[in-house]
């Protein structure tokens, strides 16, 4: 038996989600498994079961899985515990592992932020900030390695279920679990012709006739549809292989985060485009739309103030 | 000197609160509140994004109901494009919409608040969980997680991506459903729509008689309502106008655009979470024998504001519901039996949509053009009314983006109902933790997410 702690920080849910995506593979996995906590599905408290106790307390576990990148004080606490009481720490989810969607808020200081959302908006009456009782946000969002150290990576957003399983699979088994340095494009169906981009177009309409089947297709990227699929890990689609966004008939936007680690998606695929001759200023919001995911790490920062 | 209760996390919910409640010298509950301890700041951070794009960020708002916010960008979109999409591809939306309705319904009353009820509010913390469930309803649990595992699995067949879709496009849907696709999915939906008339049965005869006086008792407040309906009076998930009830019972009705004039947001220094108020009220307050302005959304909201439900089984439901508990029910814990009437409803609206022949259309996509305008785009998320308004420049670059999530509009009944649940459980100072879970019991009834909510 493997006990297992579950925690989520600055998230959706949508990591949580994927885990009973599993769906009945999970119910043959918990009999070796032992869930000592997890917020979203046990009543486990932090701070005793009538908040009798002033310390945070998670219980010991083999495993401990955290979701979410760190935005506030408390998440940063949680985090703490987790490393402390957990053998092997997963940074589940590419908001876990990079800061996820809700990094690209690391484009502007703090107090923009509660500016726009308690005093600048439609239906809001203006107020002050609250905070009485409230953990204080952190200056930006930060991953979860950027706080304490972490033992295994499953990005995406959220990341495939099967993923989930053959990481739980191989720690069972006392094996390690790396993803491999595969991007998109290598599994993607669609057909390249290696032929030059001539353009990039915003996608306000479908890259291909949709009477036509995805395998006849001719790849996004060189119908001039900003694809992030060349600079991203592939794994999204599980064991069907088929990156997930590309069944939708949509370009690929960098969800499973880097194909290696330290590398940097957004030169890559700058220096690739330039390289073509094409201008960089064709893609709208570039830094943003290039490093959706991947914002914390100092990838992304406050833009400077417009002249 | 008093004292104070902190109850953290709440659990069984989506998303990061503590209740904390203080008592008084004589040990009498003085006050309660939900106190919501996150925000990510989606308004602020959608600014300055290409407009189309946006469809693919605000899905992170929520991983449990990423097809609400998903759903109701494009139709904000749409509107700021000013595109009229396809008939077909808004049935293929409709279509996501109810299987994702369903799956997020199964999970609620079997894996989050279900244990409440099936293990007995008071029941030992370790067990209160669907773990415990699958220990005492093997098969019913198994055919639970299954059930919801079909609905991702549909959602995935049908769009390619079920958590964090993309389908949903400015303009239309950008996967269309083959002929062989349909019928892989016709299946999974028979199967969940057999599983959805047996949860309510099962409820009906199992679970709920136990619990009659709890749902008369348990953190009872009076309040108005809000939700969606169509043309014709039945409930509205994707589409439809929206419908606001005061607490008698008398509404009115607004086209999307206008949710300005009607709704306010108040703020409270203790709590990330804003206050949603009915505008006309003229006011805003939490008194517990005095409200002003408090409205509730989500399935209670939505059985009390609509006039019937389009299909014949969630017909049946309805009306038995609503002759046993009348128009419009305040009982708070009744939102349990209103969202498994609503399970069966989507269950039943995906076999009707996929018995269309028009599901399986190619012209789902029209192609849209940047330009400057406004868009509000609403529909029922599981959790509530959910309204994106966005605003764009010539260029399509958003430049203002306003939201209210479903839960948001629920946060001063919820802070109501965990008053009224804390005053009325705890007596003398004394509580233990099946007595805190009552009070956590009054939160999860309303299915909360707040991490939706606070954005």
């Amino acid at each position: 038996m493997v006990r297992v702690a579950e925690e989520w920080l600055n998230i959706c849910g949508g990591c949580e989600l994927t885990i009973l995506n599993i769906g009945e593979p999970l119910l043959d996995l918990l009999p070796s498994l032992q869930f000592v906590h997890m917020p979203l599905l046990m009543d486990q408290k932090y701070f005793g079961q009538i908040g009798e106790k002033t310390e945070i307390e998670i219980p010991d576990a083999e495993v401990g899985i955290v979701s979410g990148g760190i935005r506030n004080e408390k998440e940063k606490h949680v985090a703490e515990e987790m490393r402390k009481k957990c053998k092997t720490l997963i940074a589940l989810g590419s908001c876990a592992c990079y800061g996820g969607i809700p990094a690209l808020a690391n484009q502007s200081p703090l107090p923009d932020l509660f500016e726009k959302v308690y005093r600048q908006s439609k239906t809001t009456e203006p107020a002050g900030d609250p905070s009485e009782g409230l953990p204080k946000l952190t200056d930006r969002v930060y991953a979860l390695d950027e706080v304490v150290k972490v033992d295994v990576y499953i990005p995406g957003c959220p990341t495939a279920p099967e993923l989930v399983t053959q990481a739980l699979t191989s720690l069972l088994e006392g094996k390690s679990f790396v993803l491999s340095e595969r991007s998109v494009c290598d599994d993607c169906p669609t057909k390249r012709e290696k032929k030059a981009v001539t353009s990039v177009k915003r996608p306000l309409e479908s890259p291909v006739p949709l009477t036509q089947k995805l395998e006849e297709s001719r790849c996004f990227m060189e119908l001039g549809y900003l694809c992030v699929g060349p600079v991203t890990k592939s794994g999204c689609g599980g064991s069907e292989k088929v990156p997930r966004c590309i069944k939708g008939y949509m370009t690929c936007r960098g969800c499973f985060g880097p194909i290696r680690k330290g590398a940097n998606p957004m030169v890559e695929m700058m220096s690739a485009l330039s390289s073509i001759g094409l201008d960089m200023k064709l893609i709208p919001d570039r830094p943003a739309t290039l490093q959706r995911y991947i914002g914390a790490q100092g990838r992304l920062k406050p833009l400077p103030p417009k002249r | 000197m008093g004292k104070e209760i902190v109850i953290q996390p709440v659990t069984r919910i989506e998303g990061h609160a503590k209740v904390t409640i203080q008592i008084d010298d004589a040990g009498s509950v003085s006050d309660a509140k939900v106190q919501v301890v996150e925000l990510r700041g989606f308004e602020k951070f959608c600014l300055g994004r290409p407009i189309e794009e946006l469809p693919r960020i605000v899905t992170s708002i929520c991983g449990l109901c990423q097809w609400s916010h998903h759903l109701a960008s494009a139709k904000a979109c749409d509107e700021v494009f000013g595109v009229e999409i396809p008939p077909a591809a808004k049935k293929l939306r409709e279509l996501a919409n109810s299987i994702a309705h369903t799956e997020e319904h199964i999970l609620h009353f079997y894996f989050l608040a279900g244990a409440d009820f099936v293990m007995e509010s008071d029941a030992d913390y370790s067990v209160r969980n669907v773990i415990g469930i699958l220990g005492r309803f093997p098969d019913i649990t198994k055919k639970a997680v299954r059930c919801r595992y079909l609905g991702a699995r549909m959602l995935e067949i049908l769009t390619g991506k079920s958590i964090h879709p993309v389908a949903a496009v400015p303009g239309g849907f950008s996967k269309p459903l083959r002929a062989e696709e349909r019928d892989e999915i016709k299946s999974m939906a028979n199967e969940v729509l057999e599983f959805a008339k047996f949860s309510i049965d099962f409820a009906k005869k199992d679970i709920f008689p136990k619990y009659l006086d709890t749902f008369n008792t348990l953190a009872v407040i009076k309040t108005g309502f809000l939700g969606t309906v169509k043309e014709d009076g039945t409930l509205g998930l994707y589409d439809g106008i929206l419908r606001m009830m005061s607490p008698d019972g008398v509404y009115e009705d607004f086209s999307y655009d206008q949710y300005t004039d009607y709704i306010a947001e108040h703020v409270e220094p203790w709590t990330y979470l804003k206050f949603p108020y009915m505008k006309k009220a003229g006011g805003f307050s939490m008194d517990l024998d005095d409200p002003k302005g408090v409205y509730r959304t989500n399935a209670l909201a939505r059985i009390n504001i609509c006039d019937g439900f389009a299909t014949p089984l969630a017909q049946k439901e309805f009306e038995e519901f609503r002759k046993a508990f009348g128009r419009p029910v305040q009982n708070t814990l009744l939102y349990h039996w209103a969202r498994l009437i609503e399970l069966l409803y989507n269950a039943e609206n995906m076999v009707r949509l996929l018995d269309d022949p028009e599901i399986i259309s190619t012209e789902i996509w029209k192609k849209v053009e940047p330009r400057a305008g406004r868009g509000v785009g609403c529909v029922e998320a599981p959790r509530g009314t959910l309204i994106h308004d966005y605003e764009t420049d010539a260029n399509g670059m958003v430049t203002n983006v306003n939201l209210i999530a479903g839960t948001t509009h629920n946060n001063a009944a919820m802070n109501m109902s965990v008053k009224r649940a804390a005053i009325d459980n705890i007596e003398e100072g004394k509580y233990d933790q099946g007595i805190l879970n009552k009070v956590e019991m009054a939160i999860r009834a309303y299915d909360p997410c707040f991490s939706c909510a606070t954005h």
